[in-house]
């Protein structure tokens, strides 16, 4: 007979769910995972792990065939084959899910295979067996993709895609439709660029990427239309015909209508909270008007010993903000008091090419907000450590509070922003200012010198331009 | 075999230490280096580290206790294991009772374990002899700066209890404590750190058994003066008097900094939240201070009724002990005598006495032109064991804003 009496349950064994159970278990509680697919959930098997897997190769592709020769490279005729640059990235997939699996093991949380209902006083059924958690239920069932069916456009995993289907592909499409310019829509849009995909991209908001600051949208459609990139911003479907071959879009941008025809349409436009078909509503757990999980600061859903964390209980749907999330709740049904999330201060990265990075504000947030602001910026053209390497688009801004220096907001467009931005992360949550930034010696010659110059420049001394 | 952890001399001239936080609790893991404790010695708030791996198996001295170096304030081993007895040879004062069994046989090889080595001081931070280190973020403190705010008065809730932004704010907006709230206790009593005891032993030593210092400020009185003017016109009675007005500007501003509203009592400081103001009466062959009970929640006119009253009586003797004992802070004015300053001696326990001048009229300087105002200065006489001067300079600067705007007492 299985055990089947847990301190805590934890319903999801993604990015979110996987680490509260680890946290949980370090603390010296007894741990169970429901999961009804892959142990990493969506991130490691279907998300943020396999797609920068096939960037890694997007990128790879873009310097031997443009920059190799000036690099001092020759190559013969480069030949492009998605088919594999997929099978390594489902390798990579399963190496990581595997790796959760374990960690589960190493710290003694029980792996459920199956999936899971919730039934009320903390109690899931899992195909028929029911597991009692003593303290608590933690509810990270993630999110899906979904369709786009105001504007025609059902998925039907042919010519009509999401993520899901665009990371199994064999090989790449000739043409390709990308609507939405968010993280997801902008990555797969690099992504077939460099595969040789002839690539248009859509966004019905006034520009791409339209949750960053309005200079780093500006430079990545600067640098997809030098790629041939279609970037088609405040772009409406009016109609879409779905064949079997492909798919017809009419589309108004602005005053102009225009007509493209496609062999596949990805949809990138948000992803849906796993909320259906768990008992939520039996057991008391109340769903928000955006239909995510209703909880409260600290995470509790409005059923007694029941938490939600990550992309089920709001935005953003970040697997860095689920982790967090899970490592808090685990601490507080340990007894503990853990530091607060500023989610104000979660990174928000896409890992296009160049990378773009923030934190924070945007300079128009901030002046929507009538805060007085002063803004520093510094190009990456004048960096020594990205000339060498090739690597000159892009520049970092940072936001800064004119009065007392605060980090506002800091935005990174350029090689490795994703990897920068993290210094800007921990000045501010640590309530650094600019000064303190510059204050900490660079060395030179890096790329993160540009963060030091950009808050000198904030600081009105700025040394290298 | 258990470990002792002991209080280690983490400064050249600590003595004992008093454990602010265990971070570490009874049943934890800990690794040599990690930081289980936060102590105070004389000079700032330090960390105590284990010296050995394992699991914490008991807190001996609790969070608040003193303990003096050398003596153990916890035990590291494994979990299950038996922990020595007690020590017969000298208790400390402050550990708590240990409730354990004492098995001789089990006894005995404890006593053979070799104590930890005598302990490097650590490469901590330079603790600033004045204030002591308090831990606040680099924009904390630029507001604090700005705002004028002590950073030793914030409750810093970051991680360690470090004072962050959301502090400053919460702080420069809360209402001033106890001016409209009725708060329980008539006071809190405020254990006196290892700072303030050295602060305590070596004033003593140099001035005498009330270690005081004087701070003078001058106010504005013109606006007092025309607020007296508007609420005695007619026969209104009772009639409003500058010193009425001092009086409760005092009292306000002494709820405002309950710092200045204390007691020395030796091992902690009384600070009242209750503002039990004392006036100083000269009486025939002496001086006497009666009391206004909760002067800084008594409308003005009840302030200037008893006052006159209380004075009354005082003159004809007849004032009950309970009148004129109790008073937290004590004022007093030399003004209608025409001094203009003066300094007051401290009526102990109270920590401060103000000495009240007259209103004069005289030539000052505004804005670039020489005009003529009515000003008045007051001497505060302050016990360094319980005040430092920045503190008494902060109420000071309350009360003075308050004479200069008299509307803000309404606030």
């Amino acid at each position: 007979m299985p055990d089947t009496t847990f301190d805590v349950i934890v319903l999801g064994g993604g990015p979110a769910g996987y680490v509260c159970a680890i946290r949980a278990a370090q603390l010296g509680l007894k741990t169970a995972v429901v999961e009804r697919d892959k142990l990493g959930g969506v991130c490691v098997n279907i998300g943020c792990i396999p797609t920068k897997a096939l960037l890694h190769s997007a990128r790879v592709a873009n310097v031997v065939r443009h920059d190799a020769k000036r690099l001092g490279i020759e190559t013969g005729p480069v030949k492009l084959n998605f088919g594999v640059a997929m099978k390594r990235s489902r390798v990579v997939s399963e190496q990581n899910s595997k790796g959760v699996a374990f960690l589960m093991k190493k710290h003694k949380i029980t792996v459920i295979n199956g999936t899971g209902t919730l039934t009320p006083g903390r109690q899931l059924e899992v195909d028929g067996t029911s597991y009692q958690a003593a303290k608590a239920v933690v509810l990270a069932t993630g999110s899906r993709v979904k369709g786009l069916p105001q504007a025609g456009l059902d998925l039907n995993g042919t010519t009509v895609i999401s993520s899901d289907e665009a990371l199994l592909l064999e090989s790449a499409p000739k043409t390709l439709a990308v609507i939405g310019a968010g993280a997801v829509g902008v990555e797969f849009a690099d992504i077939f660029n460099a595969f040789g995909t002839t690539v248009s991209l859509l966004e019905v908001l006034p520009r791409i990427l339209p949750l960053e600051d309005p200079e780093s949208s500006d430079a990545i459609a600067k640098s997809y239309r030098k790629r041939k990139i279609d970037v088609l911003a405040g772009a409406k479907i009016i109609n879409a015909t779905v064949t079997k071959n492909g798919v017809t879009l009419a589309v108004a941008v602005g005053e102009d209508a225009k007509t493209i025809e496609v062999d596949q349409v990805l949809l990138a436009t948000g992803r849906a909270p796993n909320v259906e078909g768990m008992g939520l509503e039996a057991a008391g757990v109340e769903i928000s008007d955006q239909g995510f999980i209703k909880v409260d600061a600290g995470l509790r859903a409005t059923a007694e010993g029941v938490y939600a964390i990550g992309d089920v209980a709001g935005p953003p749907m970040l697997a860095h903000k689920g982790s967090r999330e899970g490592v808090n709740v685990a601490e507080a049904i340990a007894g503990q008091t853990p530091h607060p999330i500023r989610y104000d201060n979660i990174p928000s990265v896409t890992y296009c090419h160049p990378e773009v990075a923030s934190i924070g504000l945007t300079e128009e947030q901030a002046k929507d907000r009538a805060l007085e602001v002063t803004v520093g910026r510094f190009p990456f053209s004048a960096n020594g450590r990205a000339r060498a390497s090739n690597e000159t688009e892009g520049f970092v801004k940072i936001i800064r509070d004119a009065k007392y220096g605060e980090i506002l907001g800091a935005h990174i467009v350029g090689a490795h922003a994703s990897e920068m931005i993290h210094e800007l992360t921990v000045a501010r949550e640590s309530e650094y200012t600019v000064e303190e930034v510059d204050l900490a010696v660079h060395a030179h010659p890096t790329l993160s010198e540009a963060i030091a110059e950009a808050t000198l420049d904030a600081m009105g001394r700025v040394i290298h331009i | 075999m258990a470990k002792k952890v002991v209080m280690e001399a983490l400064s050249p001239t600590m003595e004992e230490g008093r454990v602010v936080t265990w971070h570490r609790r009874e049943g934890d893991a800990v690794k040599s280096g990690d930081t289980i404790a936060e102590v105070e010695t004389d000079k700032a708030v330090m960390e105590l580290v284990a010296r050995t791996d394992g699991t914490i198996l008991r807190v001996v001295a609790g969070e608040g206790d003193t303990v003096p170096v050398g003596d153990v304030v916890a035990f590291i081993g494994t979990p299950g294991e038996e922990l020595p007895a007690p020590s017969p040879a000298a208790p400390s004062p402050a550990t708590q009772p240990q409730p354990s069994p004492e098995p001789a046989s089990a006894a005995a090889p404890v006593s053979a374990e070799p104590e930890p080595a005598p302990l490097p001081v650590g490469p901590t931070q330079e603790p600033d002899g004045q204030t002591g280190r308090v831990k606040a973020s680099p924009l904390a403190r630029r507001l604090a700066r700005d705002r004028q705010v002590d950073l030793r008065v914030v409750e810093g809730t970051g991680p360690g209890g470090r004072v962050v932004k959301r502090d400053i704010e919460a702080f420069v907006a809360a209402p001033t404590p106890s001016v409209s709230i009725p708060t329980g206790a008539a006071y809190e009593d405020v254990p006196v750190s290892q700072m303030r005891k050295t602060i305590a032993r070596r004033l003593v030593q140099s001035i005498g058994p009330i270690p005081t210092f004087y701070l003078t400020a001058e106010a504005d009185m013109e606006r007092v003066a025309e607020a007296r003017e508007a609420l005695n016109t007619g026969n209104r009675e009772p009639r409003i008097s500058f010193n009425d007005v001092v009086l409760k500007a005092t009292a306000l501003a002494l709820a405002r900094h309950p710092s200045c509203n204390a007691w020395w009592q030796e091992t902690h400081v009384r600070q009242w939240r209750d503002v039990h103001l004392g006036m100083a009466v000269a009486v025939e062959e002496g001086l006497i201070t009666p009391i206004i009970r909760h002067a800084d929640r008594k409308p003005l006119a009840e302030i200037a009724r008893e006052g006159r009253e209380l004075a009354e009586r005082a003159r004809a003797r007849k004032l009950v002990p309970e009148e004129y004992t109790g008073a937290t802070f004590t004022l007093s004015n030399l003004g209608m005598y025409g001094i203009d300053d003066f300094t007051a001696v401290i009526n102990p326990p109270e920590a401060g006495i103000l000495a009240v001048g007259s209103v004069t009229t005289k030539p000052v300087v505004a804005q670039g032109a020489v005009v003529v105002r009515r000003r008045m200065r007051v001497t505060m006489s302050c016990d360094h064991r319980v005040i430092d001067g920045a503190t008494g300079a902060v109420f000071l600067q309350t009360l003075v804003q308050m004479l200069e705007n008299p509307l803000a007492m309404l606030l």
